[in-house]
């Protein structure tokens, strides 16, 4: 730790009550020692919550506004039973990003978890939320409360125009599909909401008018076979399937065109989240620790308060090994929280091993360079890049290989000098989105024929489909309107295995 | 500078409308697990809230994922034992020995909840085919009389109690009048003290200051007196009263069943259903609700409801054993006038044919006079025999004897028409 910057000061509260004028004096605190890191952050917003308040924010993803959806129900039951009987205590913090960014405090905790959060969410995640290139690009937290207003508006608005169980079928469609309402390299266009209800009527419209024009082309003499072929459409597989629903789907009404979006730019939002839990946490956790402990060192919080804090700490990067009962995946905030610490370890005193690995890091000042890595990298790329042999050595890891086609695992590299690179590599690829999910995409539409949607599915090292593509095909052909085939090919573009769902009845799809 | 909101007051059920629609779009799963547990629960906690269960794989949201198979490279923390190059045997599923496969694997854990005491009753009167004032009426709590219970501090100006207040005001200008009333005693006795000395000397400039002073801090003394208000709002009281719950009366409820071979358990699902919506009418209506079980076949014992439910006997029936069994214990143990007695009786329709008249005889002669209602089902009878018959005679002399043949469970409701009829018109 750094000397204290300050004089010591007298402590600003003894014991585990909060009141609000604490929450505030504690706040102005850390927003100083955060100012003084060169934390940049949206203005903060802290509200203070109930117990039942936080399992509502929790089973709606965290949305503070959020359309009617039974799925939600099954996450509140499933979130309430489980709490109700002991077995997980509720998450101490909500964030959203937004702006001003939201915080929630849960009433039920003590002086030191309030400003354990404060530091967590209201500077660490928010600096995050502000700084990260995939949240700069991706999400316009300017927009998104309204947005969500917009989106709860409009669907309770088609609730009541077109019945509860159409809204329901159409949301349960899109959010099988959820995943794959995505553009992952094109830059969206920002959200906002007033804009959005003004365009959305003309877009009614116009959709309706340009999707008739697509099927207008009436054959007028057979085309040789290879022409066909040549005249896939789309030109290029699309990826986003939302979105070619949403655009190219024949038969969907004005309405549900405009749920297929909702969800999917809902998707949009969330998905700069799913690609960097591990640095996410890891910079909140990271930066929660280092401004206590300078509040420690300042004298602004008693040894009570620092025991409590270490402890709450402690439990959440706590990693329990593969073997034991607990294990459930390497946690992100451990991994995120020894990276961060060791970038700034390799900053202040690198050892040899750091110069061989980290020449451009190693001795250089540990704020720009941490503030590089936040603002510029993913997951993925993030331990690719900075994962350093110490933190592999402190955390035991090793690859593992499992292939079908052999009778045993194989234990691939461990974390010595001729492992190194290689269960980097491995863990870089498991925050690899690409990879974990299956690669699918919209092949081919036949135009001409029985207007069915094809869709393929690329095989990642010959891993198959799991056994509800049959039911997500049923979601897709529902929403297309005509026959969806699914076909699975190897990475040569072999077909392997393929699956297809007919349409359902007209009268339902609408 | 950030803003600090205080949302503790807001609403809390946000998610009510997701949790209706959740039980709404299983409701067939869901009324499969009411039903499984119906025949579990005991008839007196049938009203509480419910863990339901529902197999997980039927709520499912599907999702294109990857499935087993194929190659998969897992980093894995905290290795004790492993060399580059180590073979380890495939660990049995679940055991998270492949990272991710305990989630890609079959998960058939049921999705466990708990519906709410309300929630669980509509789902319990969803097959009777209850009428909704009934609903409401055996759903809905105890219905309240307020009654006095003291006095207390706070309350609207028109519970005011003016005798306590003035009680209350009466005693505190006492209290602080007293420090008041020594310190005047004093200083009047001074007061009178120095003036006789006074009028003995001489004229004493001194002296004549004294009794000025004197003088002065009597009267302030007799101000302050004075200034104690004659009644304070801290002297108010107000007549308190609290709600109390209405029903202040005692019933004890007999539930007769026929336990020969031909019981079998839909039938006795049926009897129990029976006895569950006779009983959450009577803790309607009165304060304490006793159950006495009877069986019988030809012999009739009295037990508890974990067997009366579950066991079964072989050989003939004989019902007037059950008849005179609660007749004795009616004698014994709720003599006094201030039981009320209710009887449900659930039978196949079987009993040995001389035996009929005799329970006619029993029921018209000792045991309706003392009964409030009595109420009889036939469950699936193969048809009507000789105890349908004299029971219908009974029938036809009291009016609180109805019976009523059962087919399915929405036949149930008839048999209590007319208990039903008569509290809901009150």
């Amino acid at each position: 730790m750094n000397a204290p910057a300050t004089t010591v000061r007298t402590p600003i509260s003894h014991g585990s009550e909060w009141t609000f004028e604490l929450i505030e004096r504690y706040e102005r605190e850390i927003a100083h020692i955060a100012a003084s890191f060169g934390l940049d952050t949206y203005p903060n917003q802290i509200e203070v919550i109930s117990a039942e308040q936080m399992m509502d924010a929790y089973s709606s993803v965290g949305m503070p506004i959020g359309y009617h959806h039974w799925s939600y129900g099954k996450q509140f039951l499933g979130v309430e039973q489980r709490y109700r009987r002991g077995h997980m205590g509720l998450a101490y913090e909500i964030v959203i990003n937004s702006n001003p960014c939201i915080a929630y405090l849960m009433e039920e905790n003590t002086m030191m978890m309030q400003a354990l959060v404060i530091a967590h969410a209201s500077y660490g995640h928010n600096s995050f939320f502000k700084g990260n290139y995939l949240f700069r690009t991706w999400t316009s937290a300017d927009a998104i409360i309204d947005y969500l207003l917009f989106a709860r508006n409009y669907i309770a608005g088609c609730e009541r125009r077109h019945g509860e169980e159409a809204v329901e079928l159409m949301l349960d469609s899109c959010h099988a599909l959820m995943n794959y309402g995505v553009d992952r390299y094109k830059r969206p266009s920002p959200l906002s909401a007033r804009e959005e209800r003004q365009r959305q009527h003309e877009r009614e419209e116009r959709l309706q008018m340009q999707i008739n024009d697509l099927w207008r082309t009436i054959p007028q003499f057979t085309l040789p076979e290879e022409a066909r072929t040549t005249s896939r459409y789309p030109v290029e597989p699309q990826e986003n399937l939302l979105y070619f629903i949403e655009k190219n789907a024949p038969l969907l009404r004005p309405w549900q065109r405009e749920i297929v979006r909702i969800v999917r730019k809902l998707a949009q939002y969330f998905y700069p989240q799913r690609q960097t839990q591990v640095m996410n946490e890891g910079w909140a956790t990271f930066w929660h620790y280092t401004i206590i402990n300078r509040m420690f060192d300042e004298g602004l919080v008693d040894d009570a308060f620092m025991l409590e804090f270490m402890h709450s700490h402690t439990n959440v990067i706590y990693q329990p090994p593969y073997s034991s009962a607990h294990y459930n995946g390497i946690n992100p905030y451990t991994l995120g929280f020894a990276m961060m610490s060791d970038i700034r370890r390799i900053c202040e005193q690198p050892s040899a091993e750091d110069e061989r690995w980290f020449p451009n890091i190693a001795g250089s000042s540990w704020q720009r360079t941490l503030d590089f890595a936040m603002r510029n990298f993913k997951d993925e790329s993030f331990i690719a890049q900075y994962l350093s042999p110490k933190v592999m050595r402190d955390l035991k890891l090793f690859a593992v290989l499992d292939d079908d086609r052999s009778r045993k695992l194989e234990v691939t590299a461990i974390h010595d000098d001729a492992g190194y690179r290689q269960v980097r590599r491995a863990l870089a690829d498991h925050y690899n989105l690409g990879s974990n999910e299956p690669d699918i995409q919209v092949y081919d539409v036949n135009r001409e024929g029985d207007r069915s949607l094809t869709l393929r599915h690329t095989q990642h090292r010959r891993r198959p489909l799991h056994g509800d593509v049959n039911e997500v095909l049923r979601h897709v052909a529902r929403l297309w309107g005509f026959t969806v085939r699914l076909e699975t090919v190897d990475g040569d573009g072999r077909a392997l295995q393929s699956y297809s769902c007919d349409a359902p009845p007209r009268g339902q799809s609408s | 500078m950030p803003q600090i909101i205080d949302r503790r007051l807001n609403g809390k059920n946000k998610s009510a409308v997701n949790r209706q629609r959740f039980i709404r779009r299983f409701r067939e799963q869901i009324k499969r697990a009411v039903a499984g547990t119906i025949s579990q629960r005991s008839i007196i906690d049938i009203e509480s809230g419910e863990k339901i269960n529902i197999p997980a794989r039927d709520i499912n949201e599907p999702r294109f994922r990857h499935g087993k198979g194929g190659e998969r490279e897992t980093v894995l923390p905290g290795n004790d034992a492993y060399i580059a190059g180590d073979r380890i045997k495939r660990p049995n599923e679940g055991d998270g020995g492949g990272g991710g496969a305990s989630r890609d694997g079959e998960g058939t854990d049921d999705f466990v909840f708990t519906l709410t005491r309300e929630e669980f009753m509509e789902f319990f009167f969803d097959d009777l085919a209850l009428p909704n004032l009934i609903k409401t009426q055996l759903a809905t709590n105890v219905e309240h009389k307020l009654v006095r219970a003291g006095y207390s501090r706070d309350g609207i100006p028109a519970n005011i109690n003016v005798v306590r207040s003035l009680r209350e005001a009466l005693s505190r200008r006492i209290a602080l009048r007293a420090s008041y009333d020594r310190r005047l005693r004093e200083a009047e006795s001074e007061l009178s003290a120095v003036s006789t000395q006074q009028s003995d000397e001489e004229e004493n400039p001194s002296t004549e200051d004294n009794v000025r002073a004197l003088s002065a801090r009597v009267q302030s003394l007799r101000r302050g007196r004075q200034t104690i208000p004659f009644i304070d709002t801290l002297d108010l009281r107000y007549n308190n009263r609290i709600r109390q719950p209405r029903p202040t009366t005692r019933a004890v409820m007999f539930c007769l069943m026929d336990v020969s071979g031909s019981m079998d358990e839909s039938r006795k699902d049926i009897a129990k259903r029976f006895f569950i919506l006779l009983y959450l009418f009577l803790k309607r209506n009165y304060e304490h609700t006793e159950v006495v079980f009877i069986r019988h076949h030809t012999a009739a014992k009295e037990v508890e409801e974990e067997e009366f439910f579950r066991s079964r006997e072989t050989g003939g029936t004989v019902v007037s054993s059950a008849l005179e069994l609660m007749q004795s214990i009616i004698t014994k143990r709720y003599a006094s006038s201030d039981w009320n007695i209710y009887a449900a009786q659930a039978s196949d329709g079987d009993n040995w044919n001389d035996d009929s008249p005799h329970c006619r005889k029993l029921l018209t002669d000792a045991i309706m006079p003392r009964l409030q209602y009595y109420a009889y089902v036939e469950i699936k009878p193969d048809e009507h025999q000789s105890l349908w018959r004299e029971y219908q005679q009974v029938a036809a002399q009291y009016r609180n004897f109805a019976t009523q043949r059962i087919d399915g469970l929405t036949d149930i409701y008839p048999v209590f028409h007319r208990l039903f009829r008569k509290k809901a018109a009150a």
